[in-house]
């Protein structure tokens, strides 16, 4: 019953399709990792603490900040970053489409965050209407305030034919 | 953020076992405690995780009673057939907190024990100005400085702060239990008497202390009478529509005279009977006891309830700038009664 505590901790878990074994310190985040010993530098830091958004990725699907996420409680999961969305040709996901069509950006920081929310908030059924979009979606903050386009091209990925059954499980 | 040593838990049990132990903390989602451990809020050389504790999990109910475990997202409970349906105003406050992402990760077992937002108390360490959360007895720079998202209730010159979980004031208007287990085996603890206020613990000889939860137990989950016959609602007020905390929230639940099943919504409806808390007005939710003893027979109209929640306020003790929050908090009080009685 007596747990044995380590400061060195290996998990083993999926990023984008591939499997990975990592050993980190217990505090590393799953941003942290992500973009400095996974390569993945999609996710971006932004205010390191959640009120952002721009870190968000999918853990078995369900959309996470991955700065309020430790990579050790990712044991055994399953990560899709920004760097997961397009397929194998690098042809677009419907949602990037989307975002690109209806110029749903300036700067492009907080994008590769927003399209990992929209392709969630699609997927959960939450993107039916703008004020839904609005709501779901008020976790990525665009400090441009791109967010009448945003909402735009969440609305219509939502309503392109296939835009469910990406890579949200 | 300062590493530390880690463990999963293999049984509640064995969280509490290692909770027992020096400088330990648990981790569940960990949306507050990475926060924490980053502006030197709390500090531990252990973190036990428990979001491995299948027997946390779930949302049950047996008919009179509705069990949600403690690990339980509030994404999960918001959407939750069985809580939409007879713990309307929980799901609700559950939704309108946080983000979507964050609410993937929070749990309710955490999300009540998260601490007040006041910035005073949230900066980095060390801190430039005093704050009696952050060095005991230091006193109270919001009290000195800003203060009017602060408490009308329940404060003291040591702090002013505010407890800001949603789904707690729920929790508190719907008579909840939240079910904890510590070194000496489980107990119960109501949720309306689950948080103090800075008065409470000052009485208590712990001015710092904000909760009932001993430093060696664990929430592990909350049991909420079902009562199919009454409505719902929770109202949070809010400077965005959105992803904002509170300045004052309102949770109700009513049963009506009124037949709701049929549409009826005249304003013949009167309150049968009525409970009603206040959030982000004290350093705990705020049962309104004096207007659920005068609701009954109260026609379901604003005219009527205004007076019946006014004198339950007052016995508020706004502080220099929050003086609005007495009006804003009557007026939540007021609408989350005529929405949970079906009148709005």
């Amino acid at each position: 019953m007596t747990l044995d505590f380590a400061r060195r901790v290996e998990v083993a878990l999926r990023v984008n399709d591939r499997d990975r074994t990592t050993v980190v310190s217990p505090r590393t985040t799953l941003l942290d990792w992500l973009r400095e010993e996974a390569g993945l530098t999609g996710a971006k830091k932004g205010c390191n603490e959640g009120a952002c958004g721009t870190c968000t990725v999918l853990v078995d699907g369900r959309r996470m900040n991955g700065c309020l996420t430790l990579v050790v409680q990712c044991a055994g999961r399953e990560i899709t970053t920004v760097e997961g969305l397009a397929g194998p040709g690098g042809e677009l996901h419907p949602v990037q489409r989307a975002f690109a069509e209806h110029d749903a950006f300036q700067c492009g920081y907080c994008t590769p965050g927003q399209l990992m929310s929209a392709v969630a908030c699609i997927a959960e059924g939450h993107a039916g209407d703008d004020a839904s979009v609005r709501e779901w979606m008020s976790g990525n903050i665009c400090r441009c305030s791109a967010y009448p386009q945003i909402t735009a091209a969440v609305l219509a990925a939502a309503r392109a034919p296939g835009a469910d059954d990406g890579d949200e499980r | 953020m300062r590493d530390f040593a880690y463990a999963r838990a293999g049984s509640a049990a064995s969280a509490v076992a290692a909770l027992d132990g020096p400088r330990t903390s648990v981790i569940a989602g960990g949306t507050e405690l990475l926060n924490w451990f980053r502006l030197g809020i709390a500090a531990a050389d252990r973190v036990v995780d428990i979001g491995g504790l299948d027997d946390l999990r779930g949302i049950t109910s047996d008919g009179d009673e509705l069990r949600i475990g403690a690990l339980a997202t509030l994404n999960e409970i918001g959407e939750h057939p069985l809580v939409t349906r007879t713990a309307g105003a929980l799901a609700s406050a559950c939704l309108q907190a946080a983000s979507a992402q964050i609410r993937n990760r929070a749990t309710i077992g955490g999300n009540v024990l998260q601490r007040t937002r006041c910035p005073y108390f949230r900066a980095e360490e060390p801190l430039p100005w005093p704050c009696s959360k952050r060095a005991p007895g230091s006193g109270c720079a919001s009290l000195a400085g800003r203060h009017e998202r602060q408490a009308i209730f329940g404060w003291t010159a040591d702090c002013v702060a505010v407890q800001p979980s949603d789904p707690a004031v729920a929790l508190a208007a719907l008579d909840a239990q939240a079910e904890v287990l510590g070194p000496g085996g489980p107990r119960t603890i109501p949720m309306r008497e689950f948080h103090l206020t800075q008065q409470e613990a000052a009485d208590l000889g712990d001015p710092a202390r904000e909760t009932r939860l001993g430093p060696a137990e664990l929430i592990t989950g909350y049991r909420i009478p079902a009562r199919a016959d009454e409505g719902q609602a929770y109202v949070k007020v809010r400077e965005r529509a959105s992803y904002e905390y509170a300045i004052v929230s309102a949770a109700a639940a009513v049963r009506s005279t009124g037949n709701r099943s049929t549409g009826n919504r005249s304003t013949g409806n009167r309150i049968a009977a009525g409970r009603v808390a206040l959030g982000s007005v004290a350093q705990r939710p705020w049962r309104l006891d004096a207007a659920e003893a005068g609701l009954p027979g109260t026609p379901l109209t604003r005219e009527a309830l205004i007076p019946v929640i006014e004198r339950a306020l007052a016995a508020a003790a706004p502080l220099p700038q929050n003086g609005f929050k007495v009006i804003m908090a009557r007026n939540a009080a007021v609408r989350a009664l005529l929405l949970a009685g079906g009148a709005q």
